[in-house]
């Protein structure tokens, strides 16, 4: 039994269960003493990630990203609008992030979870500011047409490294996006080209003659670190969040370069050192994440 | 970090390194128990803290003091930004606060954004800290006796920069917010 070891106090006579209940924070200490983690892995390893593209088929670029439990589904659907008059020939990007109550039992209905605007507005910052998209691929028509791409992305399932996942579950959605076709109705409006009308019937002409793929660049992964004492867990899980609350989020692109980094306060201060560290494992995880991206990529591919 | 010199220009002609000029007042409000405004240059922030008050919200921990932050934005309705900087500072604050001095209870910070001029959350991490002290909020320690700045990052080279918002946000390269405590490490960035 885990807490015979201490003698004297409540814990030596209590199982496994009880003990990480009522006192996590010394449950997880004692596995970090060993350099290993509740769920048996080392301090430095994400969990397995999985990627399944088209995951939605009505959306024009869907994923369904899992790291660990946490599971993302990220979803775009495409719009036509009037750019603005600042900008004639770039297109817009509007990201949403839900938490549902189905992801988490301390997200109630009615009441959205206080992590969900925060990592809405990370997400968007991170996605635009990386500069994987250009906005310009997203034009039609100089000053009269382009492109809104609104990209949703629910939470179904929180356990921790909500960002990653989500991160993650966008860019996929990206690679997996084909822009519909879209034609000059009587009115002169774009409007988008349905798949029935195809079969040679067009009475207008399309605009764009085929679903084309966004061209992406710099494409960002990043990977959630918690801090505690002299120790750094990569990928954490809720449990581990809700007790170590010092966390430090690194995005990198794929050539290395630092996209963001994120520590919004947090128990432990980070020296130097902690943060070089943490961008050490996060150009690992790039690795493991890019390989995973385009085997997802090829399996759609070949379906 | 290291900061090299460049050649910026900046549209108030400061070199890189030179901060604006900074104010602070405190108990400027009379209901708050304790209240404190930072302005750097032309943004300002008003900041007021109430408490402690007996209680604390339904999930937090009774063991502990609860810290609760609200951010006012100077105009328009209170969005995901606003969310995200009570979030952020409520972090931050929540670590230099001693906790265990009086559990079971809340302390609210209200933060009201006078003017924005860039540097915003720098000044009023710096606004908030100046408005505990003037409570009498037991502290462990300040984010580095009030200096949380704002960083630019322009063709690879660093300058400090407190600076207007609006001319400089289409032409920054990066933007980094760091706040630092006394032992020379970072809390928040």
């Amino acid at each position: 039994m885990m807490g015979s070891a201490n003698s004297g106090d409540l814990s030596s006579e209590m199982e496994v269960d009880a003990f990480r209940r009522l006192f996590p924070l010394r449950f997880h200490e004692r596995h970090l003493l060993e350099s290993i983690r509740p769920d048996a892995r080392m301090l430095g390893k994400a969990r397995d990630t999985t990627l399944a593209l088209g995951a939605v088929a009505s959306a024009d670029g869907s994923a369904l990203a899992k790291i660990g439990c946490t599971t993302m589904l990220a979803a775009i659907k495409m719009e036509v609008m009037t750019p603005t008059a600042e900008s004639p020939d770039m297109g817009c990007i509007a990201i949403d992030f839900h938490m549902p109550p189905i992801c988490s039992p301390t997200v109630r209905p009615g009441r959205p979870a206080e992590a969900a605007p925060v990592v809405s507005k990370q997400l968007s910052d991170t996605i635009l500011s990386s500069g994987m998209i250009n906005l310009k691929d997203l034009s039609l028509v100089r000053g009269k047409a382009s492109w809104m791409a609104y990209l949703d992305i629910y939470c179904l399932d929180a356990d921790g490294a909500l960002f990653d996942a989500a991160l993650l579950s966008a860019v996929a959605a990206f690679s997996n996006l084909q822009i519909p076709i879209v034609a000059l109705n009587d009115d002169g409006r774009v409007v988008v080209v349905s798949e029935e009308n195809e079969g040679g019937k067009l009475k207008k002409e399309p605009v764009n003659k085929e679903k084309r793929k966004l061209k992406l660049s710099s494409i960002p992964f990043s990977l959630t670190c918690i801090l505690h004492k002299n120790y750094i867990l990569a990928d954490p899980t809720a449990e581990e969040e809700s007790i170590m609350e010092t966390l430090v989020t690194v995005v990198l692109n794929l050539s290395g370069q630092l996209v963001s980094l994120y520590k919004p306060g947090g128990q432990f201060l980070a020296y130097t050192s902690a943060i070089q560290d943490c961008m050490a494992l996060t150009r690992q995880r790039v690795k493991e994440l890019k390989k995973i991206l385009d085997e997802a990529i090829c399996d759609m591919e070949m379906d | 970090m290291l900061v090299q010199r460049m050649e910026i220009d900046r549209a108030d002609g400061r070199t890189p390194n030179q901060l604006r000029k900074l104010a602070c007042s405190r108990n400027i409000l009379n209901r708050a128990h304790g209240s404190a405004s930072w302005s750097q240059g032309e943004t300002k922030v008003l900041a007021a803290v109430y408490g402690p008050k007996a209680g604390t919200k339904k999930n937090e921990n009774p063991e502990k003091a609860c810290i609760e932050v609200i951010w006012k934005p100077k105009t328009g309705q209170i969005g995901k930004e606003e969310k995200e900087y009570e979030m952020v500072l409520k972090r931050t604050l929540q670590n230099m606060c001693l906790l265990t001095v009086h559990p079971n209870t809340t302390t609210s910070i209200i933060i009201q954004v006078v003017n924005d001029d860039g540097a915003l959350l720098p000044c009023a991490i710096n606004a908030a800290c100046a408005a505990l002290v003037d409570a009498g909020i037991p502290l462990k320690h300040l984010a580095d006796d009030f200096s949380s700045c704002n960083m630019l990052l322009s063709g690879r080279k660093w300058a400090r920069y407190t600076g207007p918002k609006q001319d400089r946000r289409a032409a920054i390269e990066g933007i980094c917010i760091f706040s630092f405590s006394k032992f020379d490490s970072v809390c928040t960035s």
